[in-house]
C-alpha cells in the first residue's frame, strides 16, 4: 500500500502517468473490466458519502436549533418596553424624526434618510440580481436551441390569436387600478405606510397581469430592453447622486438647502420623496423583468 | 469642515457602484473593460494616498454617511490599515481583469460582457464596504451583493459545470448569510445597537456585569461561522474547487485574491470593534479558530497534492491558505492577528498572480487544464512561466518572497507572547509541515511547466500585452512584500492598535 | 414548571423562528430537489425576518407611522426591526430570483431539476 503510494506520486512527478481527472476527457481508455470495477467503487462511495453527509446535516441542524433554542431562553422576554432594544436610538427616531425627516412613516424616515446607505446597497442587490438574471437568461445561443425557437414561435402565434375574452376585458378594467393604487402607495410612502418597495411590487405586478393576458408584445410596444435599461440605472443613478449629496453635505457640517414643507403633506419630507419614486421605479422594473426574462428570455 | 481627504472612502465606494450602475449603458464589453480598470486604478491610487496620508498623521477617522452621528446614522471607520488594504484589492482586481483579458472576451459571450464588468465594479465596491463600514448591518447588505456578484462572475463562463457549481456555492453561502443574519438579529436584540462603537460599549458593560453571557458567546459564534462558510474556512471549503477551479480566469483570481479576504476583513473588524478581542478569547471562540485553521493548512494541502487540474490545484491551496489566516486570528493575539493581515495581502498578491500566469499557461497550450498537459509550456510564454514559479516558490516559503515574510510572521507571532505550550508548538509543527506540503505540490508543477517533455501541440500564439502588465505588477507586488515588509508591517501595527 | 411554560408562552413567537429555521436549514441542505432547496431557503430567511419583527414588539403599542401628532416614544412599536426586515425581504427576493435562473438553466439542459442525477449526468457526459 505504502509503495503504491509512493509510486503513484513519483509517476506523478515525473510525468510517467496521465492525470485521473473525472471532469477531463481521458484518452487512455482502461480494460473493460477495470472499468466496471472502477465504477461500481464509485456508486458505493457516493451512497456512503450521501448517508455520511445526510447524518452530518441532520447532527448539524439539530445542534444549531438546540444551541439558538437554548439562548432564546436567556434573551430579554418577548413585548417588554423595558428590553435593551428599546433605548436612545428608538427614541431618537420617533420623537424627532418628524422634525429631522419630515417623515411621517418613521420606517420610511429610517430607511431612507437616517440609514440611506443601507438601502442604496439594497437597491443594489436587486440590481444585481436582474443582472445576473439576464447574464443567465437573455437569449443567445448558448441557451436557446433551434427546437426552442420554433416552439417559442408558435406559442406566440397562440397567444396572439388565441385571445381570452373574459382575462382580457378584467384585466383592462382592473390594470388601471393597479397601477393607480402602486403610484400612490410609492407617493405616499412617507406620510402613510408603503414606500417604494411595495408601491414598486404591486406595479410590477400590474405588468405582469397586463403582459400575460395581451402576451409581451403588448408590452414591448412601450417597455423594451432599451426603456428597461435607461428607466433602471436612471433611477439609481439618480438615488446615487441625491445621496451623495445629501451624505457630502451632511459629512462635511454643510446646510442642504432642501426643504423638509409641512409633515403630512404630499410634498414634504425633502428627499425620501425622490428617493422612494426612484426605489419604486427600480423595483416595478425588476420585478417585470425577472416575469419577462423567465418566461421569454429577453424584457 | 473637515479635511478633504476625509471624502475619500465615500468617493470611492460611490464611484465603484455607480461605475457598476453605468455598465450596462457601455457600448460593449470592450469600453466596459476599460471603464472597470479605470475604476480600479482611481480607487486603489486614492487609497494609497489616505492610506499615505493617515499614516504620517498616525490618525483615523469616522465618516458620518448622512446628517446623523452615531447610534442613529450610517458611518464609516477608517485607519491607514483599512485604506492600505482596499489599495492593494482594488490594484490586483485591476490586474487580475488585465491579465485574464484574453480568456476573459473568448469565455463570455459578447452580449453579456457588459454584466460580467458591473459584477467587479459591484465586488470592488463591498471589498470596500466591508473594510470601512462602522456599521453592521450595512455589513450584512454588502456581504450578500458580494455573494450574488460572486456567484454570477462564476457562472459567467455558461457552461453546465459552472452553473452547477455556482449552485452548490449559492446553497453554501445563503447558509452562511443565514447563520450571519440570526446572529444579527440576536446581538441586536441583547444591545439595541447596530453601529460598532456603541456596539462594544454595550458589549463591554454586559461582560462586566456578567449578564447574557451565553447568548453573546452563540452570538459571535455565529457570526464567526457565518463569515467562516463564505470564506471557506477548513470544514466549510467544499464548494471551492469547483467554483474557484471551473471559473474564467480574471474569475477565479478575483475569488480566490479578493472577496474570500473581505469576508474576513470584516470578521476581524467586528471582533476588534465589536466584541473587543480579549472578550473573544475569553469566549474561546479563537480556540475554535485556531484548530479549523490548523486543520485547513494540512489538509487543504494534501488535497491539492492529489488534484491534476492546475486550477482546482490552486483552488485547493487557497483553503491552506486562508487556514493560515485563521490560524493567525485564532492565536487570539495582536502579533497574530497582523500576521493574518500580512498573509491576507500577500495571498491577496500572489494567488492572482498564479491564477492569471496559469491561465496564460494554458492559453499557450491551447485550453489544456491537467498539469500532465502543460508540461513545457513555460517554454512557450517564459514571462507566465517566470511568474508561476514566482508566485509558486512565494506559497512554499522562499525568503525574499513574499510567503516567507507571512509564514515568518506567524511563526514569530506564535512564539512569542502569552501563548500556551501546547499551541504554540501546534503552530510552528503545523508551519513546517504545511510548509513542506505546499513545496511538495508546487515545486513539481513548477518543474513540469519548464520540462522540457512538450506535452502540447506547440504552435506559436499571439502575445498578450495586458497579461505582460499584469504579471510584471503582481511580481512587483510579492517582491516589495518580500523585502520591504518592515512599513507595510508598521502601518498594519499602527491600524490594528487604533481598530 | 409554570415559570418554564409561562417562559416558553411569552416566548413562542422566538421559538417557532428558531424551528422554522431549523426546519430551513435542513432542506436547504438535504433535499434533492432544487425548487424545494429554494423554498426551503425561503422558510429559514422568513423565520429570521419573524425573530426580527418579534424583537421589535412592544405590548400595547402601535405601528410607528405618526398619527394624531403624537410624537411620544413610549406610543410607538421600535421601527428598527421592521426596517431591516424590509432590507432582508428585498435580499431575499433577489436571491431567489438568481437560484431560480439557475435552476431553469439545468433543468433546459438535464431535463430535471434533481441535483444529484445532475450531478451523475455531469460525470457521466465526460466519460
Amino acid at each position: 500500500m505504502k509503495k503504491n503510494i509512493w509510486a503513484n506520486f513519483s509517476s506523478w512527478v515525473n510525468g510517467t502517468a496521465e492525470g485521473k481527472d473525472p471532469y477531463e476527457i481521458s484518452e487512455k481508455v482502461q480494460p473493460r473490466e477495470e472499468r466496471k470495477r472502477f465504477k461500481l467503487n464509485e456508486e458505493q462511495k457516493m451512497h456512503l458519502f450521501n448517508l455520511q453527509y445526510k447524518i452530518v446535516a441532520a447532527v448539524v441542524c439539530l445542534t444549531v436549533v438546540g444551541v439558538l433554542l437554548y439562548t432564546l431562553f436567556q434573551l430579554p422576554l418577548f413585548g417588554d418596553p423595558r428590553n435593551p432594544a428599546v433605548n436612545e436610538v428608538v427614541e431618537r427616531y420617533v420623537e424627532d424624526g418628524l422634525k429631522e425627516t419630515g417623515a411621517v412613516n418613521m420606517v420610511a424616515g429610517m430607511i431612507l434618510d437616517y440609514r440611506a446607505f443601507d438601502t442604496f446597497g439594497e437597491s443594489s442587490v436587486l440590481f444585481l440580481a436582474v443582472t445576473s438574471v439576464m447574464m443567465l437568461l437573455l437569449r443567445d445561443e448558448k441557451n436557446i436551441s433551434k427546437e426552442e425557437d420554433i416552439q417559442e414561435a408558435h406559442e406566440r402565434i397562440i397567444e396572439r390569436e388565441a385571445s381570452d375574452p373574459i382575462l382580457r376585458y378584467v384585466v383592462s378594467l382592473v390594470m388601471p387600478c393597479i397601477l393607480l393604487f402602486g403610484i400612490y402607495v410609492v407617493l405616499n410612502g412617507h406620510i402613510s405606510p408603503g414606500g417604494g418597495f411595495s408601491g414598486g411590487a404591486i406595479m410590477g405586478a400590474g405588468f405582469i397581469l397586463y403582459s400575460a393576458a395581451f402576451g409581451t408584445d403588448a408590452v414591448s410596444k412601450f417597455f423594451n430592453m432599451k426603456t428597461f435599461r435607461t428607466i433602471t440605472s436612471t433611477a439609481l443613478l439618480c438615488y446615487a447622486a441625491s445621496k451623495a449629496y445629501s451624505f457630502y453635505t451632511g459629512a462635511n457640517g454643510l446646510p442642504t438647502g432642501i426643504p423638509l414643507g409641512t409633515p403630512g403633506a404630499i410634498l414634504s419630507s425633502g428627499l425620501i420623496l425622490v428617493l422612494d419614486v426612484c426605489v419604486g421605479l427600480v423595483v416595478a422594473c425588476t420585478m417585470y423583468g425577472f416575469y419577462s426574462l423567465f418566461a421569454k428570455g429577453e424584457i | 469642515m473637515q479635511p478633504i481627504y476625509y471624502n475619500i472612502p465615500f468617493v470611492c465606494i460611490f464611484l465603484c457602484m455607480v461605475g457598476g450602475i453605468t455598465m450596462p449603458l457601455q457600448k460593449n464589453g470592450k469600453t466596459a473593460y476599460r471603464t472597470t480598470i479605470g475604476v480600479c486604478l482611481t480607487v486603489s491610487a486614492l487609497c494609497a494616498v489616505l492610506c499615505g496620508i493617515l499614516y504620517f498623521k498616525q490618525e483615523s477617522f469616522v465618516y458620518m454617511m448622512g446628517h446623523f452621528p452615531a447610534p442613529w446614522g450610517n458611518e464609516l471607520y477608517v485607519g491607514p490599515l483599512e485604506a492600505m488594504l482596499t489599495s492593494v484589492f482594488a490594484l490586483v482586481m485591476a490586474m487580475s481583469l488585465m491579465g485574464g483579458k484574453e480568456t476573459l472576451f473568448e469565455d463570455i459571450l459578447p452580449l453579456k460582457q457588459k454584466f460580467y464588468f458591473t459584477m467587479m465594479c459591484m465586488i470592488l465596491a463591498s471589498l470596500l464596504a466591508l473594510s470601512f463600514t462602522n456599521d453592521i448591518f450595512t455589513g450584512y447588505v454588502f456581504i450578500e451583493i458580494s455573494t450574488l456578484a460572486a456567484c454570477a462572475i462564476v457562472m459567467a463562463r455558461d457552461t453546465e459545470k459552472t452553473i452547477a457549481a455556482t449552485i452548490r456555492y449559492l446553497v453554501i453561502s445563503l447558509l452562511g448569510s443565514g447563520l450571519f443574519m440570526i446572529g444579527l438579529a440576536m446581538l441586536y436584540c441583547v444591545t439595541g445597537h447596530l453601529l460598532m462603537p456603541q456596539l462594544l460599549e454595550r458589549v463591554l458593560m454586559l461582560d462586566a456585569t456578567n449578564s447574557y453571557t451565553i447568548p453573546l458567546t452563540v452570538v459571535c459564534g455565529l457570526l464567526s461561522i457565518g463569515m467562516g462558510i463564505k470564506s471557506a474556512m477548513f470544514p466549510f471549503h467544499a464548494w471551492l474547487p469547483q467554483a474557484h477551479g471551473g471559473a474564467t480566469t480574471s474569475s477565479s483570481a478575483v475569488l480566490s485574491g479578493l472577496v474570500l479576504k473581505g469576508y474576513i476583513v470584516f470578521l476581524i473588524r467586528i471582533y476588534y470593534r465589536v466584541f473587543s478581542i480579549s472578550i473573544v478569547r475569553s469566549m474561546n471562540i479563537t480556540d475554535v479558530l485556531f484548530v479549523f485553521g490548523v486543520a485547513g493548512m494540512i489538509l487543504g494541502s494534501v488535497m491539492a497534492m492529489h488534484e491534476e487540474h492546475i486550477k482546482r490545484m490552486l483552488a485547493y491551496s487557497s483553503i491552506a491558505q486562508i487556514g493560515y489566516i485563521f490560524m493567525g486570528i485564532g492565536l487570539g493575539t495582536d502579533a497574530g492577528i497582523m500576521a493574518a493581515f500580512f498573509q491576507i495581502m500577500a495571498h491577496a498578491v500572489t494567488k492572482p498572480l498564479l491564477f492569471v500566469s496559469a491561465g496564460r499557461l494554458s492559453e499557450v497550450s491551447h485550453h489544456e487544464k491537467s498539469l500532465y498537459r502543460l508540461r513545457g509550456t513555460a517554454r512557450g510564454d517564459k514571462l507566465a512561466g517566470v511568474a508561476f514559479t514566482l508566485g509558486g516558490l512565494s506559497m512554499v516559503g522562499i525568503p525574499l518572497l513574499a510567503g516567507f515574510n507571512a509564514k515568518f510572521f506567524f511563526a514569530g507571532a506564535a512564539a512569542g507572547g502569552s501563548i500556551g505550550g501546547v499551541k504554540m508548538w501546534i503552530a510552528i509543527i503545523a508551519l513546517c509541515v504545511s510548509s513542506v506540503l505546499n513545496a511538495l505540490y508546487y515545486v513539481p508543477a513548477i518543474f513540469s511547466i519548464w520540462s522540457s517533455h512538450i506535452k502540447y501541440d506547440a504552435q506559436p500564439v499571439k502575445a498578450n500585452h495586458g497579461f505582460r502588465v499584469a504579471a510584471i505588477v503582481l511580481m512587483i507586488g510579492v517582491v516589495l512584500q518580500g523585502v520591504a515588509a518592515a512599513p507595510i508591517m508598521r502601518v498594519i501595527q499602527l491600524g490594528i492598535s487604533m481598530l | 414548571m409554570s415559570a418554564f411554560l409561562e417562559k416558553v408562552i411569552s416566548l413562542r413567537f422566538e421559538i417557532a423562528a428558531v424551528i422554522l429555521f431549523g426546519i430551513g436549514f435542513i432542506n436547504l441542505l438535504l433535499q434533492k430537489n432544487l425548487i424545494k432547496k429554494i423554498v426551503g431557503f425561503n422558510v429559514m430567511d422568513s423565520s429570521v425576518f419573524l425573530l426580527l419583527a418579534s424583537q421589535g414588539y412592544i405590548d400595547g403599542r402601535i405601528a410607528p407611522i405618526l398619527t394624531n401628532g403624537i410624537t411620544e416614544a413610549s406610543h410607538y412599536v421600535n421601527p428598527i426591526p421592521a426596517g431591516l426586515v424590509l432590507t432582508g425581504i428585498v435580499v431575499s427576493v433577489s436571491v431567489s430570483a438568481f437560484f431560480l435562473a439557475l435552476v431553469q438553466r439545468l433543468y433546459k439542459h438535464y431535463h430535471t431539476v434533481n441535483f444529484d442525477e445532475i450531478m451523475v449526468l455531469a460525470k457521466k457526459k465526460v466519460d
